[in-house]
């Protein structure tokens, strides 16, 4: 079908592994609330035969408080990218975590702000060029699990779209969890990201360094500072049941 | 405050003009409330934290005034009947969101309680923010109460022009009368007009969602009846695809803002006092039409002919009455607490019929009878 993702994009392969999930699970589409922000994350909802509410940057997670609020029945899904949700959108995703609203989240992680031509992001790693760090980054970045565990998430996890079985095992986990549900999907963007800082805007190749720099939670543990901050760990972090966010004044 | 259920408390009150915007909106239906604590604003969400788990409503005290006000479109979208209240430094913050509400055709209330720079003291500075605050290109309703029972009357309104024409409202308060005690007659809720939003009457597969009606506005289904449609900032087409189109541009935002401008007759509402057969006419919104008032009352006992044209309905302007007044006066003063702002609009409108004045105060204070009768004299010489 005709969609505007480039060849290889992460957020298209999100959008696929999506909708194999729902599918699984056999997902009433009737019911289910997608909602995309700004970005190339954000277009995913776009394509889904839903309800659908796209276009403001950073501003998801309060459109969905709204909606749960009113009608909780509704399944609210949000696509962001690692920039609406953990830039300017990173205060709501604190207090929606906090609250244990009950929607989930699926960041697509590509470590830059993709649509926009490239630039650094609070998730780029410590030394790539991007468009706004020609010399290399010089900031630390995000580890968006460990603040929306911090802050109260119930599940999170984190998953590479370089395995498609994990990937897919993750997102059904989390539109079946009853809570705030964050999955980070790690994924690439040839375009605009990989070109400058990995070299290549081969797709392929773009999974594969995902994939060389990727360990389990477990081999983490016996990494120093600096090294963790060039790999991504994978895993189911937290999952735990707690009340569900239900207005301020009940 | 005593324990009810009641929506609607009938009856006769001494009440503050922010309880009673509370009041005008659960009148009204409101059952989604999202606010952040900021002075002069705050007793409206704290009365909305007590009486909207009463009447089985909700209540967010957002992080920020954003997520309160994007949390409006969600609850609106999700089907409910959805306000915020703010300040002016918080209205600041909420501009994507009213301009998101325009574009997108969300019903939503949001309540501007005007303060100067931080300090409570009183202000009507934010009037053009209110119009055009919000970036692209669009029309805005703005309502101005100017009493207590007004609070609580436009903001009824507020509700009910939000939803007939898929549009937010703004209703635009101020430190004096959001923190005055007032007289508040509340009706029978029999005599209560109330406008719910227009819902398709077809089923989801012959639903054209950006398809409007005779009025310019397209009824608005609730996320999950199962129409499926996608609400997006984009330009998009009448099935509500993403259209990048030259075209498609055009016709939705002139649908939208023509929807507001085709029917100004039953969304622009002003007030006449005296002005038959006025020669001075003063053009007053919010807290000043009353020094206003007075000072004409006064010019009339003097055998002055002064007449009072309120403007209710602040945006769109009042064109017709304000050319009207313009000519058969001599002069037209237009009075209001700032810099001068809405003076532009009487004056582009006022061109060649004759001088307009401009009766401005800027030092946190409402103009008193006094210097408003002044300014009358003033003109007379």
């Amino acid at each position: 079908m005709p969609h505007f993702f480039c060849p290889g994009c992460g957020a298209a392969q999100v959008l696929h592994y999506f909708v194999r999930a729902a599918d699984e699970i056999q997902l009433d589409f009737d019911k289910l609330v997608a909602i995309g922000g700004v970005g190339c994350a954000a277009r995913i909802p776009v394509y889904l035969d839903a309800e659908v509410l796209h276009g403001v940057h950073g501003r998801t997670l309060p459109w969905a408080t709204g909606i749960k609020l009113h009608n909780p029945e509704l399944k609210v899904v949000i696509f962001a990218g690692d920039g609406d949700a953990a830039a300017i959108g990173g205060n709501h995703l604190i207090q929606a975590a906090r609250r244990n609203l009950d929607v989930t989240m699926i960041v697509v992680n590509n470590l830059n702000f993709g649509m926009t031509g490239g630039q650094a992001a609070p998730t780029t790693l410590k030394g790539l060029n991007t468009t706004t760090t020609p010399y290399g980054n010089q900031e630390k970045p995000f580890d968006i699990c460990k603040l929306v565990a911090t802050a109260g998430g119930t599940l999170v996890s984190r998953w590479s779209t370089a395995r498609s079985t994990s990937a897919i095992k993750a997102i059904k986990k989390a539109l079946q969890h009853r809570g705030f549900s964050l999955i980070e999907m790690v994924c690439p963007c040839p375009t605009n990201f990989g070109r400058r800082a990995i070299s290549s805007g081969d797709p392929v190749k773009g999974l594969e360094w995902i994939k060389e720099n990727s360990v389990t939670a477990k081999k983490a543990e016996g990494l120093s500072e600096e090294e963790i901050f060039k790999r991504f760990v994978l895993g189911d972090f937290v999952e735990k049941i707690e009340p569900v966010f239900n207005g301020t004044s009940v | 405050m005593e324990k009810t259920t009641n929506r609607i408390l009938t009856g006769t009150h001494f009440m503050l003009g922010n309880f009673a915007v509370v009041e005008g909106a659960l009148a009204a239906g409101c059952n989604f409330f999202a606010g952040y604590p900021i002075t002069p604003a705050n007793e409206i969400s704290e009365r909305m934290a007590e009486r909207m788990p009463q009447v089985g409503g909700r209540f967010l005290q957002g992080e920020d005034e954003l997520c309160s006000v994007f949390a409006l479109t969600g609850a609106s979208l999700a089907g409910a009947k959805a306000m915020t209240a703010t300040a002016s430094a918080g209205f600041n913050y909420m501009q994507e969101g009213i301009g998101y509400a325009v574009a997108s055709e969300i019903p939503v209330v949001i309540v501007d309680v005007q303060r100067c720079r931080g300090e409570n003291f009183a202000t009507q500075s934010d009037v053009m923010q209110m119009r055009w605050g919000a970036s692209g290109d669009h029309e805005i309703i703005v309502l101005a109460p100017s009493s207590v029972q007004e609070s609580f009357d436009y903001t009824i309104r507020a509700f009910n022009l939000a939803e007939k024409y898929r549009t937010p409202v703004v209703v635009m308060s101020e430190t004096t009368i959001a923190l005055m005690r007032e007289k508040l007659v509340i009706p029978e809720p029999e005599a209560i007009e109330i406008v719910n939003r227009k819902k398709p009457n077809v089923p989801p597969e012959d639903f054209v969602p950006f398809r409007a009606e005779k009025n310019g506005v397209p009824p608005l289904p609730d996320f999950g009846e199962g129409y499926r449609i996608l609400h997006s900032l984009n330009p998009h087409d009448e099935q509500g695809g993403i259209a990048w189109d030259p075209e498609v541009f055009d016709s939705l935002y002139e649908r939208i803002t023509g929807k507001i401008i085709a029917n100004y007759d039953d969304i622009v509402e002003t007030q006449g006092y005296f002005l038959e057969d006025a020669k001075i006419v003063l053009i007053a919104y919010g807290s000043e039409a009353r020094p206003c008032l007075e000072a004409v009352r006064r010019a009339r006992a003097n055998g002055i002919k002064a007449g009072l044209l309120k403007l209710a309905t602040v945006w769109p302007v009042a064109e017709r009455e304000i050319r009207a007044a313009a000519e058969q006066a001599d002069a037209v003063l237009a009075v209001e607490m700032n810099i001068g702002k809405y003076a532009r609009e009487i004056e582009r409108i006022c061109c060649g019929h004759g001088q307009v004045v401009r009766v401005t105060k800027n030092r946190g204070l409402i103009h008193t009878t006094g210097e408003i009768y002044q300014a009358i004299e003033g003109v007379i010489n």
